[in-house]
């Protein structure tokens, strides 16, 4: 009974703000202070998916390979990373965490903001590289921080019997380490995933609107002060980043991921 | 603060016999170094007035300076202070208690535990929509009270976004990071066992004291630790306020942003400048925290 008022507790705090933007984006015609829609309707979404259309999928498509890329690029920092940390303890690393750590601290806005000048020059601003290197300042931390946690729990004696088996290096790690991180893989690409996918400002500034991802597309539907539409480009955005937690669903509560979370 | 929650320590790792092998951390140690650090380093300079766009290349203090002495700035720091101040500890009293709850109720149950993942998900942008959705005066919440007759016609509905308190960002901010701060500190919980609340209940400890003396010291520091990073996002980030804020004091990102984006190529360091006392004022809260925290521990409090 108890669990059940508080199962519906959360999932009404959780779906409470899905309420109105649903409603917003099936709505035809809403005047105040009708609490429901008097009209219901599909304007929305034929301009979201009509007339919009082929901007929203390239948004679509950009945010996505930006994320994306950000995700594997994370990854592929942060394993090796946090199997030192993890694993080891060596002088110096005490300072050298906190330099890992200290962009999950300080704001990236005046990163982006310095990062500007640098690409500028190397003529990479308003490029899709550079837009992935401003999100991978503020991402790969992330990654790094989950694999830390990830390579605690790791027993290294596995290798050993690996290797003491005849297993070559790469075998060690294809078929003895890779196998057992890949839950914390997993949530260390979503982390980095999710990060880059609602990146709004470093977008901005270092994309200098060349570079057209969801939120940037969004901000500017905003301004037309245009609910229904609004609503719709949300719930756009928001169906991504659900579907990649739900993928990686059963990976989070893994026993073997707990300490990160 | 810097290492993950609940494990760790250097009891359980070797000691690294390949000094070779701090080569793992090269890639990572590359991208923060270069990138990050380059940006704020590029950035400091930028402050200090070096701007070959606008063909102004002399050092100077005089950005930071004119960001300093100007009173618009102050009133902007203090809001700011005030806001991620009390997003935070609002968002942190809420996650106390729904980690309690769900480490009491619902600990093995996937489906909330999932549903409570959802806001980690959601843009910080498409929470702003829905919360000037919801609140706004012609909101879901407006509409509502009018609906059951609370709000009758021709009485204002009081301004809660874009308002001077900061309620419509506090409120995308709080539904945002609280299940960052539960999840973390429900980690910590559900490690740690009933064990000791038994040992505290047969000592005859009330339930207040149980939460003093058991629980808070086992989850503090993951708790201060998901508080920080909080504080830290709310204060340097961008979209919330813009979106939900009041013109005037804006937060400080937004004033930092508008500076930097100015038609006018001077307003530019001024930006960055403004940008940077962000992340010096960040870093010194974190610090701060770390020496009280470590100051209490001297003196003998449980934390």
């Amino acid at each position: 009974m108890k669990r059940a008022l508080l199962g519906a507790a959360v999932a009404g705090a959780v779906l409470l703000p899905f309420l109105p933007l649903a409603l917003w984006a099936f709505s035809q015609r809403w005047f105040y202070p009708q609490l429901l829609p008097e009209q219901w309707g599909l304007r929305a979404w034929r301009y979201v998916l009509g007339t919009a259309g082929p901007q929203m999928t390239e948004a679509l498509v950009q945010s996505v390979l930006v994320a994306a890329a950000v995700a594997v690029l994370s990854v592929a920092g942060g394993i090796p990373a946090g199997r030192l940390l993890g694993l080891y303890h060596f002088r110096g690393k005490d300072l050298l965490s906190i330099v890992l750590m200290l962009p999950i601290i300080v704001p990236p806005l005046c990163v982006a903001m310095g990062l500007h000048l640098w690409l500028l020059r190397l003529e990479m601003t308003a490029t899709f590289a550079g837009v992935v290197l401003v999100h991978l300042s503020a991402c790969l931390p992330y990654a790094v921080f989950v694999m830390w946690g990830v390579f605690s729990n790791y027993n290294l004696d596995f290798e050993d019997q690996a290797r003491s088996l005849g297993a070559s290096a790469l075998d060690v790690v294809g078929r003895v380490m890779l196998p057992l991180i890949f839950p914390g893989i997993v949530v260390a690409a979503l982390f980095a995933f999710l990060l880059s996918w609602s990146q709004y400002l470093s977008t901005l500034i270092i994309g200098g609107g060349k570079i057209i991802t969801l939120p940037i597309l969004l901000f500017a539907l905003m301004g037309s002060g245009d609910r229904p539409v609004a609503a719709a480009v949300s719930i756009v955005f928001v169906i991504p980043a659900l579907a990649a937690l739900a993928v990686s669903a059963r990976y989070l509560g893994s026993r073997r991921v707990l300490g990160v979370w | 603060m810097t290492r993950p929650v609940g494990h760790s320590t250097t009891a359980r790792t070797r000691p690294l016999m390949r000094p070779a092998a701090v080569w793992l951390l090269a890639p990572a140690l590359a991208v923060v170094v270069l990138l990050f650090g380059g940006g704020l380093a590029l950035g400091l300079v930028q402050g200090l007035g070096y701007l070959p766009a606008a063909g102004m290349s002399a050092l100077t203090l005089e950005h930071f300076h004119r960001v300093l002495s100007d009173p618009d700035f102050f009133k902007s720091l203090a809001f700011t202070l005030y806001l991620a101040l009390a997003s935070t500890l609002v968002a942190v009293a809420i996650s106390v208690a729904a980690a309690l709850a769900l480490n009491r109720l619902a600990g093995r149950s996937r489906l909330i535990q999932f549903i409570f993942q959802i806001p980690l998900t959601v843009p910080h942008l498409v929470i702003a929509v829905a919360v000037v959705f919801m609140l706004a005066p012609s909101g879901l919440l407006a509409r509502g009270l009018h609906h059951l007759g609370l709000l009758p016609a021709g009485s204002g509905f009081p301004l809660l976004v874009n308002d001077p308190w900061g309620v419509g960002i506090m409120a995308a901010y709080v539904w945002k990071e609280v299940p960052f701060i539960t999840l973390m500190v429900l980690a910590v919980l559900q490690a740690s066992g009933a064990e000791l609340l038994d040992v505290g209940r047969t000592l005859k400890a009330g339930r207040w004291q149980r939460f003093r003396h058991i629980t808070l010291p086992i989850i503090f520091p993951s708790l201060g630790a998901a508080g920080l990073i909080v504080f830290a996002y709310m204060f340097g980030a961008f979209e919330i306020p813009y979106l939900l804020g009041q013109t005037y004091p804006m937060m400080l990102p937004v004033w930092a942003y508008k500076a930097y984006s100015d038609v006018d190529l001077l307003a530019r360091p001024e930006g960055i400048a403004a940008g940077l006392v962000i992340a010096a004022v960040v870093a010194a809260a974190v610090a701060l925290a770390q020496g009280l925290v470590q100051a209490a521990r001297r003196r003998g409090a449980v934390l």
